[in-house]
């Protein structure tokens, strides 16, 4: 099996998001960046496992600019075999897929992972542009996978409960939370990945369709009003005649 | 002219899909066009889509289009879209949503943002949407300036409203790819209240309940009130709750209007999944959990008194 993880950095969870002077740009000073959650704990673990059930390769692909090499070092560590970082800065979910599938349409890889979307921009929209691209189908939010011969049956995530799907290679998934456990790289792969290749290619995509205008910050919550625990009455008459929600 | 993909369930529109109708006839009167409903099937309501602004209803049947697959439903969207000269497709940012926006984009070369939740904007070279990122620690505007642009809305965003009265349908045909993938089943939760992306009224609890077995107060007050039931991560992870319970930034992102959280600290990766709620209601012991500071009304107290209490006073009151 030839499977390829599409893996991106995304700040740390707990990064506060701070505006520079103009608002038009974020301050990015000082952000501590990590590797996407979803790719990380699900996508990647899910492929690497499945590696070590029938055999094959997982490769990892980032588009980025060198800085991004900790992060893929961290996916090699993990258990990735290789890595290919496609070195453009990436302007938009659409210019990502673009170069993504320039570069790897022609590999013949069984299985293409994305995470259910980036924790940054929250688009979730890389995976159903590659898949379109690759013209493969394309599986999103999917919490389970079992793979026989060239079947994969799939479980995702769907409102209100799930959907069982079947599916035969090559296709792209995207890996939300119950599809595989964290694993946190062991010593023994932190000085493998060193050693693992990572293979820089150039592409120059870009797309001019989208662009982004403006920041801003959410309205902070107005003072909080305090409720004494004897008087639910009270808050009840507040939920439906000032808050207007109930 | 402005295309709404609308889902239906049997023959019946969900309030999320009337949703995007309503932010399609708002979009279209903002750019000075009309609104087409798109839906695969037949539909028996289909004619009442009318009343939310549509000028009519495209009816698109095809073998292809029994099951949800993202090649066959994009290749119908974008297909009826091109065939009708559609400038803006709008659809839901749902789990369907999800995997098929991208691809539209791709077939129809055209601009695209996700999970939106304002009405557009017109600008001199095109129009400007906003939405969330960084798990709702910011907003970003966006400019679309192509041809064509494809909008998912997020749940809640504005609220369906009537307009006008119901309109004709017509079926069409179009090109339609057979399905790669194959649905061999769903499984949806028993009960009448709404799936957690979709729910109006949420009551979440977290390890401040001390075990499985003291949920018996969250779910009686999630009756009275007819809210949906969701938990901190940590619950989800130690099998107190069901996985799809879990909320914030690696779980499900909601935005409803209300949403009261007992016994739950307020970390960063929570408040991340649930800080765009309209109204946020906390119940803590501690005065000094982070929570208190995201939330509009708060109460400091144990939640195994507070929350029978509330329970009482919602009966009450609805009574
Ligand atoms: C990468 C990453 C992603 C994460 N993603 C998520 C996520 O998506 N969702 C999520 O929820 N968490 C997430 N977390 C975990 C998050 O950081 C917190 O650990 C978690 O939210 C805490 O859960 P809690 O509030 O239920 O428990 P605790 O932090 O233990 O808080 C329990 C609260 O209950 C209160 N309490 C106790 N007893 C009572 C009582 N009798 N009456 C009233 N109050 C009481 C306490 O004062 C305390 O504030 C993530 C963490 C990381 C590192
Ligand atoms: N720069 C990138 N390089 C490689 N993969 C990416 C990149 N950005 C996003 N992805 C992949 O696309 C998924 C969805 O991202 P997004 O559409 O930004 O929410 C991520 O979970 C990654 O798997």
């Amino acid at each position: 099996m030839k499977q390829l993880v599409c893996i991106s950095k995304t700040p740390e969870t707990t990064t506060q998001i701070k505006l520079s002077g103009d608002s038009s740009q974020l301050d990015v000073a000082g952000i501590n960046y990590i590797l996407n959650p979803y790719d990380e704990w699900y996508a990647l673990v899910r492929a690497i496992e499945l590696k070590e059930q029938i055999g094959g390769t997982v490769t990892v692909v980032n588009v980025g600019d060198a800085s991004n090499d900790v992060v893929i070092r961290k996916a090699l560590a993990i258990g990735a075999d290789d890595a290919i970082r496609i070195d453009q800065t990436p302007d938009s979910a659409l210019s990502v897929a673009k170069a993504i599938a320039a570069t790897v349409s022609s590999d013949g890889y069984d299985i293409v992972y994305c995470g259910k979307e980036s924790i940054d921009y929250n688009g979730s929209q890389v995976g159903s542009m590659l898949s379109e691209l690759l013209d493969v189908p394309f599986v999103p939010q999917a919490v389970n996978m079992t793979v026989e011969g060239s079947t994969a049956t799939i479980q995702r995530d769907i409102e209100g409960g799930t959907e069982t799907i079947s599916v035969n290679t090559p296709f792209l998934i995207s890996a939300a939370k119950g599809l595989a456990e964290q694993r946190i790289p062991n010593m023994r792969g932190i000085m493998m990945s060193k050693k693992k290749p990572l293979n820089v290619v150039s592409q120059d995509i870009s797309d001019s369709s989208t662009t982004v205008t403006k920041y801003t910050l959410p309205a902070g919550k107005g003072s909080i009003k305090m409720i004494d625990a004897d008087n639910m009455d009270e808050l009840v008459r507040l939920l439906q005649e000032e808050a207007k929600v109930l | 002219m402005v295309l709404v993909f609308v889902e239906h369930n049997n023959g019946t529109f969900k309030k999320a899909a009337l949703e995007a109708v309503t932010y399609a006839k708002m979009t279209a009167d903002t750019l000075g066009t009309d609104c087409k409903a798109l839906v695969f099937g037949t539909a028996e309501e289909a004619s009442e889509l009318g009343k939310y602004g549509v000028s009519s209803v495209l009816s698109l049947s095809s073998d292809h289009l029994a099951h949800y697959d993202s090649q066959a439903y994009a290749a119908a969207v974008a297909n009826v879209a091109k065939a009708s000269g559609a400038s803006v497709v709008v659809l839901n940012n749902n789990s369907t949503g999800v995997g098929i926006t991208g691809r539209i984009a791709v077939k129809l070369d055209a601009g695209c943002a996700s999970g939106v939740n304002s009405l557009p904007v017109k600008t001199d070279n095109g129009i400007t949407v906003e939405k969330n990122i960084f798990s709702g620690k910011a907003i970003s505007t966006i400019n679309l300036t192509s041809p064509v642009s494809v909008i998912s809305v997020t749940g809640n965003t504005i609220q369906p409203e009537v307009v006008g009265s119901p309109c004709s349908v017509e079926s069409i045909s179009a090109d339609v790819p057979a399905p790669r993938t194959q649905v061999i089943s769903q499984d949806k939760q028993q009960g009448t209240v709404a799936p957690l992306p979709e729910a109006e009224l949420v009551v979440s609890a977290g390890r401040g309940m001390k075990g499985p077995e003291n949920w018996g107060i969250i779910e009686a007050l999630a009756d009275a009130l007819g809210a949906t039931t969701a938990c901190s991560r940590p619950v989800a992870d130690t099998g107190w709750r069901p996985h799809h319970e879990h909320v914030g930034q690696t779980g499900v992102a909601i935005r409803p209007n209300l949403y009261i959280a007992a016994g739950i600290s307020g970390a960063i990766q929570h408040l991340a999944g649930v800080n765009s709620s309209k109204c946020i209601v906390v119940i803590n012991k501690d005065p000094e959990a982070p929570f208190f500071k995201a939330a509009d009304y708060g109460i400091c107290a144990d939640l195994f008194d507070v929350v029978p209490k509330l329970t009482e006073a919602i009966k009450k009151a609805k009574a």
